[in-house]
């Protein structure tokens, strides 16, 4: 739980992106407590994607300042987020197919034993940490299985176990739980939670608002490239982000 | 931060993959390499002279002479990227190499002073230090190759230009050097050292020829390479998905570099073997070669959307072709025929494994 007097982990202050003429976020503050899970809504085209992308390194921010763990961060490429502990599922997941699961969980920072002066790859312990690993989203994944013949909440549980290999003090997921059974939804839902209670502060990007209100503290609306409400879960209604994300209600 | 297991994983409803339908069995290569062997043994029976020792030793050896090079283009085709200039490149190194060996072993030249000297008769070249004429010369035919492949990767890596287009104009830039340098007529390996390359390039070790022993050696390097390091799985990866390589933080910019110098360089050993079997590197050695590279690179199972392919499919498709050339000769077909036939094996290797992909 976010506690008071506890600093934030992430704090965005004024961040604003132009592409060309086109004004994608515009003057965003938020704050993120270290534990707290905020579920990010708004509309197709709300700016969610790219503020998503700026906090991941992806884009440079045109204004404004990010600050992870109360120090002023400036990402150029999605591996100095990650180094900070930014953990990112993407909504396509960024797998590659024609490995397996275990290469796909390991991708990028492969686990080597040294013989003299070269590296090989430890196949056998990226295979049992990636068992373990999905042993704990209890998703039925095998580590030697191509990413190609999976289902699709075998992807997920194989991207969502990547961010666990480190330790992420932000999680952000976006959109996990759009391609996947109900049983894996309630799955991924507990992983969450489960994040939480480690500490680990998680950013949910969700058009699914029964997910958003299962496990969100908080959640924040977005409209039109602009914040337009970051209210306590407890406060606001599905009924009311519907108005804020639709422009029916225009701020709160 | 472990997190507790609160169950181990049951599989109750993913099932184990059977071994034949996973690996080597599930590939391109796999029933590539069973159509090799079929075809060895029709052979062994259309003609008598097939699996003599003569012949076994011309096979091996002449599927050697574009196995090396097509082991260097399979890191380029699973990163998903083409590379025309493999043919050149074999040339222009071989050019070089044997030009650099004769300049050095003049004595009378500023530069052969430094490697040669004249024999107490006046006649008789003598190098100073033996076989570095021969290390120079190689060094020099390997570093044109480095350089053309630096200059290939960064057109593609970091100016994102397109393989095929890059690698296009790097094939005729590199024949037009070759020819420039040259001066269209070729040149041949000449002094001290050159019985000591042609030792190296075209000799055998118990019967073996060494281009085949120098292909095992780096087919195997290779496989290690590919499946054992972390550079492989970034090549796999890259051909994979090149967005989730990119998200995922590998150096994607500094692994296609790398995969086009690796090719440049197996295509400019290839040619420096080849010019030792010939005795001369002509300045049109090798035309069209990359289409023989590619072509058995493909049959082989590598795949040029990416992501698939390795060392046993390279050596495996550049064997096929060859077994099916060298039957041609003995069964006294026309070798006109043997282009269209490679052309019909091509689109039949790859027609097969479209329709096994879509039964499983």
């Amino acid at each position: 739980m976010a506690n008071a007097d506890a600093r934030p982990v992430l704090e965005l202050t004024g961040i604003g992106k132009e592409f060309g003429a086109i004004r994608a976020l515009h003057g965003v503050d938020m704050q993120v407590m270290p534990g707290e899970v905020v579920g990010l809504m708004g509309d197709n085209g709300a700016g969610k994607s790219t503020l998503v992308k700026i906090i991941a390194g992806n884009f440079r921010p045109s204004h404004g300042e990010i600050r992870f763990a109360g120090d002023a961060v400036h990402f150029s490429r999605p591996v100095d987020a990650r180094a900070v502990g930014i953990e990112v599922v993407y909504q396509d997941l960024a797998l590659s197919d024609n490995l397996t699961a275990a290469a796909n969980v390991f991708l990028g920072r492969e686990l080597k034993r040294r013989f003299g002066p070269i590296a090989l790859l430890d196949h056998k312990a990226m295979a049992a940490r990636a068992l373990e690993l999905f042993g704990e989203l209890r998703s039925e994944t095998r580590p030697d299985d191509l990413v190609k013949q999976m289902s699709g909440g075998q992807r997920q549980a194989v991207a969502i176990a990547r961010t666990r290999l480190s330790n992420a003090r932000l999680v952000m997921m976006d959109e996990p739980t759009a391609a996947i059974s109900v049983r894996q939804v309630e799955q991924v839902l507990g992983l969450i939670h489960r994040l939480k209670e480690q500490g680990v502060a998680v950013m949910l990007i969700s058009h699914r608002m029964p997910d958003v209100f299962a496990v969100c503290d908080r959640v924040i609306v977005m409209r039109r490239g602009e914040k337009r409400a970051d209210k306590p879960i407890h406060q606001t209604s599905p009924e009311e982000v519907t108005a804020l994300i639709t422009g029916a209600k225009e701020a709160a | 931060m472990a997190m507790p297991m609160e169950s181990p994983i049951s599989f109750t409803n993913v099932g184990r993959i059977r071994w034949w339908q996973r690996g080597i069995f599930a590939s391109q290569t796999g029933y590539v390499l069973l159509a090799l062997a079929v075809l060895l043994v029709i052979m062994h029976f259309a003609s008598p002279y097939f699996f003599t020792e003569g012949n076994m030793q011309n096979v091996a050896k002449n599927f050697s002479f574009i196995a090396i090079a097509t082991l260097g283009v399979t890191f380029v085709i699973i990163t998903g990227g083409i590379d025309l200039s493999v043919g050149s490149m074999m040339c222009f190194s071989a050019m070089i190499t044997s030009m650099v060996m004769t300049e050095l072993s003049a004595p009378g030249s500023p530069a052969g002073a430094l490697f040669v000297h004249l024999a107490a008769d006046g006649k008789t070249v003598i190098a100073n230090v033996p076989g570095l004429i021969l290390l120079v010369s190689i060094v020099a035919g390997l570093g044109v190759a480095l350089i053309a492949g630096l200059v290939n990767g960064f057109c593609i890596a970091v100016l994102g230009l397109s393989p095929f287009v890059t690698t296009l104009g790097m094939l005729s830039i590199v024949r037009g050097l070759g020819y420039v340098v040259s001066n269209g007529r070729g040149s041949f390996p000449g002094g001290p050292d050159a019985d000591r390359f042609y030792a190296l390039t075209s000799g055998d070790v118990l019967g073996v020829p060494v281009p085949f022993i120098y292909l095992v050696i780096l087919a195997l390097t290779m496989a290690v390479v590919l499946h054992h390091t972390s550079f492989g799985r970034h090549v796999f990866a890259l051909g994979g998905n090149e967005k989730a390589a990119e998200l995922t933080g590998i150096p994607v910019v500094r692994v296609k570099i790398e995969v086009y110098v690796i090719c440049a360089l197996a295509a400019g050993l290839q040619g420096i073997i080849i010019s030792g079997w010939l005795g001369s590197a002509p300045a049109n050695m090798a035309t069209s070669y990359e289409l023989n590279v590619i072509a058995a690179a493909v049959i082989g199972g590598a795949n040029l959307a990416g992501g698939i392919g390795g060392p046993l499919g390279a050596i495996v498709g550049c064997v096929l072709l060859e077994v099916i050339r060298n039957g041609l000769v003995l069964a006294q077909v026309s070798s006109y025929w043997q282009q269209t036939l490679v052309g019909v094996i091509i689109i039949l290797a790859v027609l097969v494994d479209r329709i096994r992909s879509r039964m499983s």
